[in-house]
């Protein structure tokens, strides 16, 4: 079997586990780090907004041999930064820049026609409106907010809304991150982008709902019980689909990094850098957050209910009975054949673990389901 | 809610051939149709593929010397559009250039013509009422009596005021119009019928008309246009009664059913085009009329309609007949013998589905505000470099070899099920978007090959857990057909509630956005539900068939389900087991 594999098998039968929930507040602390990170940077630098929200100088040249690449790179050295160059069909060349007015669109003219060896009589300039105009913009935001009520209603229905809120805590998270990033790189944001994040968002929202999923089974019966807490039970959920969380985020980021470092880096595609650059970003912060954001801060939730508090009570002083036992145990120099770093209190979980497992995971199935 | 509530689903289970067989079926047969349509590709965006771009330049009208503003300029953008964009889907683009200028953009494979009459012609739509009509180039040339031309009874009132305006697409006209009927009003006419009222021209004028000083000034300088119009001259089919008001009568010529040219004197509108709520293109299979519109009118409309019907009715032919004027042109006159309260009516002609559909669209969204010229309309290269979508098509195919072999590597044996799933899907949602080019004018641009791309992501996810869970039921000692029995309604409640979020933020966005959201929309919607569709017939079936297999069903080491590897509780339960104590006992932490 591959080392994942084994990992599995150890992850399942809780020999190996991390404590995702337990140690959250080093990761809230991460998130919050990167999140000011991104905002700070959103807030500094500011999206590049590209031709297609801001308008912008569409030049059209006389009819001439200059390449397409070449126009580009002339293009992007006259105005400052990217510009789009298509050729039409009579041989001229149409160019498009963002965000120009009228005097910096003649500059950039003179300049072009300069480079193209041209007349700046021979190139037509013009301003150009956005294509994706406000009613486009206004109608997504529009459509974002409905689905965030849906959605959020939906979650609270089939799980509850302490999940609700978490989902909706990490899907801004994601989000925020990606702009975040997105604003430092300072690529241009162009319809790609925002098709892009909404793409994030929608991946985000299946992968905590996943981790969710598993969550919410096997927390179903945890007042029957008084071995673990809530926060117990999340970290065992979480490790238990970890290995569904790796799989998964490494089979959808391997095709979107293929695109960010072969395509983007090495055969120098730049459209494609904004789009895989966005994707790359959200998916990674989508899958980290459902792990080490939604679910500890569920477990944080559930934990403030007097229910669950009364819960975590009695495991604590079962716990502390089965220690005082087991010192008595060792008192009486009964040290058991076990190996000695999993003499002290990790003695409750073999004896314990299998036995939960067969409870948490097997009693579902055990039904006729 | 998404989650199923009990039992397993007996047929995938017991039947997995019949689920095999059935998405083999739609494969085969999808992929026959695409062949046999002849559109192999995906239709691909104007980043990709280039396009034809087309320059069209706001015409200034008479009498409106401001009409062409920042306004009235965004206006008809966001109506052109959505004109040629009503999906969302066909990634045409539309901007405004310099003052007066529109630029659209289409993607190549679309036609460029009819694009352009979508987006040049200007849709002004009027109800008028006819007070007189004839064959044009005809025998006699019978005029109306003056007061034929005085209001007829039918006039309604508080009609918004707004100019008609000349059609940027003169060859459109020659097309499309038709002779058309109202199918509401067919029990009781006939096309043929108004084409033998030309000799009635003269008849007297509705009893309730009521003439005024300047309406017979006006009237005698319309029955001198009438006298001189001929609709057989192309000029006059192009002119004729363009820049008249909605609020005053006007000649207008027509085509009839028969083929022939018609002209008219029109009454002012009585109903208009923004009285439309909804127009749709309907294949009429009941009157054997073709394609027709069908309108359904906003309840303003609807009792405007009524009213000028119930007038109508009262009088005698051609005067019970109104006229359906687009854009100047008369393209149906129906009879009228009762007031017609339905608040629906229906054009027919001599449309062919395209004709139909995009005058239905055209009606839908509204007149633009300004009438448009072609100025220019040229082909345009990628936006993209070829070199770029070389090196995205390169890079995406050594990351999905990546996929392929990380698969292999992990999941070994049971990548005969996780790559052919990755395969169906894969193969379904190309299949289907090539289809979808010509019928819904879906084209696929960097953005949405990228969604795709993530969308494999996802329905690998649906098998990698069920794949989790399976290996999960075996680490409890289970054989594998158990197991995968077992495995399967939990794998399913995940999957399923999964992709509803998923679907329902496709829904939602679809619903309510518009231009390139709503196409992004609909890509997630078609691939969520693709992955169910993988996942119910085609993983789950084909599981359970590899699970009678002695290969995979005795654990062989090379299955990915050796319960060894997986390392499965052995059978004596109780002896050693390494301590494995979950983070939580060994670690109490404060909530």
């Amino acid at each position: 079997m591959s080392k994942i594999g084994s990992l599995g098998a150890r992850l399942h039968r809780g020999e190996i586990s991390y404590d995702f929930v337990g140690k959250r507040k080093i990761w809230y602390g991460v998130s919050i780090l990167i999140t000011i990170t991104a905002i700070v940077g959103l807030a500094v630098r500011g999206l590049n907004m590209g031709i297609d929200f801001r308008g912008g100088a569409v030049f059209t040249t006389g009819k001439t041999s200059v390449s397409v690449t070449q126009a580009e790179n002339y293009a992007s050295r006259a105005a400052g930064h990217d510009a789009v160059v298509q050729k039409l069909g009579n041989g001229t060349l149409r160019i498009q820049i963002a965000g120009m007015d009228t005097t910096k669109s003649d500059e950039t003219k003179k300049q072009l026609a300069k480079d193209m060896n041209v007349s700046p009589e021979s190139i037509a300039a013009d301003l150009v409106g956005p294509s994706w105009g406000d009613e486009i913009a206004n109608k997504a935001w529009q459509g974002l907010g409905i689905f965030m009520v849906l959605v959020v209603i939906y979650l609270a229905i089939a799980f509850e809304w302490r999940m609700a809120v978490a989902a909706l805590v990490a899907l801004i998270h994601d989000i925020t991150i990606t702009t975040g990033i997105y604003a430092l790189v300072g690529f241009e944001v162009t319809p790609g982008t925002v098709i892009g994040l909404l793409t994030i968002l929608g991946y985000s929202l299946y992968d905590t709902v996943v981790v969710f999923d598993s969550l919410k089974e096997q927390t179903k019966d945890i007042t029957k019980q008084t071995r673990f807490t809530y926060s117990d039970i999340a970290n065992q959920s979480i490790n238990g689909t970890l290995v569904r969380s790796i799989n998964t985020t490494v089979v959808a980021l391997l095709p979107v990094a293929g695109l960010l470092f072969i395509g983007g880096g090495f055969l120098g595609a730049g459209t494609l850098n904004d789009i895989s650059l966005s994707l790359f970003v959200g998916l990674a912060a989508g899958a980290y957050s459902s792990i080490f954001i939604a679910t500890p801060l569920v477990a944080d939730l559930k934990e403030a209910e007097p229910q669950m508090k009364a819960l975590k009570k009695r495991v604590l002083a079962k716990r502390a009975q089965a220690a005082a036992d087991e010192e008595l145990a060792e008192a009486r120099g009964g040290v058991g054949a076990e190996e000695p770093e999993d003499a002290t209190p990790a003695v409750v979980g073999p004896r314990n673990q299998p036995a939960s497992r067969n409870r948490g995971r097997g009693r579902p199935s055990g039904k006729r389901r | 809610m998404a989650a199923p509530k009990k039992g397993r689903s007996a047929s995938a289970q017991s039947k997995p051939g019949r689920s095999l067989a059935l998405i083999l079926i739609a494969i085969v047969g999808l992929t026959g149709a695409m062949f046999g349509s002849g559109n192999t590709t995906p239709r691909l965006g104007i980043d990709l593929a280039g396009g034809t771009s087309i320059t069209l330049q706001a015409q200034n009208e008479p009498g409106q010397p401001n009409a062409i503003n920042k306004t009235n300029m965004n206006t008809a953008v966001d109506i052109m559009n959505r004109r040629v964009n009503g999906l969302g889907v066909s990634e045409a683009e539309v901007q405004t250039q310099g003052t007066s200028n529109i630029i659209v953009n289409i993607p190549k494979g679309t036609n460029s013509e009819e694009a352009r009459q979508q987006v040049g012609t200007t849709a002004k739509l009027y109800f008028r009422p006819v007070i007189a009509t004839e064959v044009s180039g005809g025998a006699a040339t019978a005029t109306p009596s003056p007061s034929a031309s005085s209001s007829p009874s039918g006039k309604a009132t508080g009609k918004p005021k707004a100019t008609s305006s000349s059609s940027a697409s003169p060859s459109a006209t020659a097309t499309s119009q038709g002779r058309a009927v109202t199918d509401a009003l067919k029990a009781d006419s006939t096309p043929s019928a108004t084409a033998s009222s030309s000799a009635k021209a003269s008849t007297s004028p509705s009893p309730s008309a009521s003439g005024s000083a300047a309406a017979s000034d006006a009237a005698a300088k319309l029955q001198a246009q009438y006298a001189a119009l001929d609709c057989t001259k192309k000029t006059a089919q192009n002119t004729a009664g363009k820049t008249a008001k909605a609020s005053d009568p006007t000649v207008a010529c027509g085509k009839n059913s028969q083929g022939q040219w018609q002209k008219y004197v029109l009454g002012p509108a009585a109903v208009d085009g923004t009285d439309v709520k909804k127009a749709q293109a309907v294949f009429n299979t009941q009157t054997a009329a073709g394609w027709t519109v069908t309108m359904e009118f906003t309840s303003k409309g609807a009792k405007k309609f009524a009213d000028i019907t119930g007038q109508l009715a009262k009088n005698q032919s051609p005067q019970n007949q109104f006229a359906i004027v687009l854009d100047g042109n008369v393209v149906s006159d129906p009879y009228v013998k009762e007031a017609l309260t339905g608040g629906n009516a229906e054009i027919s002609g001599s449309f062919n589905q395209q004709e139909a559909q995009s005058l239905a669209n055209m009606l839908s969204y509204g007149a633009l505000p300004l009438s448009f010229k072609v100025a220019t309309m040229t082909t345009v290269t990628a936006a993209l470099g070829g070199e770029q979508l070389h090196a995205g098509l390169i890079a995406g195919a050594i990351g999905l070899a990546l996929v392929v072999l990380y698969l292999l590597i992990f999941y070994r044996g049971l990548s005969v099920v996780a790559i052919p799933s990755l395969m169906v899907s894969a193969a379904l949602t190309y299949v289907i978007m090539s289809l979808l080019g010509p019928t819904i004018h879906f084209a696929l641009n960097l953005p949405a090959v990228c969604g795709a791309i993530v969308a494999i992501g996802i329905t690998a996810d649906s098998f990698i857990v069920f794949f989790e869970r399976i290996r999960d039921e075996i680490r409890e000692g289970r054989s594998l057909r158990p197991a995968v029995e077992r495995a399967w309604p939990r794998a399913r409640r995940t999957i399923l509630v999964s992709d509803f979020v998923s679907f329902l933020a496709a829904a939602v966005l679809f619903i309510v956005t518009v231009g390139k959201v709503q196409g992004f929309a609909f890509t997630l919607g078609l691939t969520t539900v693709l992955d169910v569709v993988v996942v119910f017939l085609f993983t789950k079936p084909l599981m359970t068939v590899l699970a009678r297999r002695k290969f995979f069903a005795g654990g062989h080491k090379w299955s990915g389900l050796d319960p060894k590897g997986l390392g499965a509780k052995p059978p004596l339960r109780r002896t050693r087991r390494p301590a494995g104590p979950v983070a939580g006992p060994v670690d109490p932490k404060e909530a």
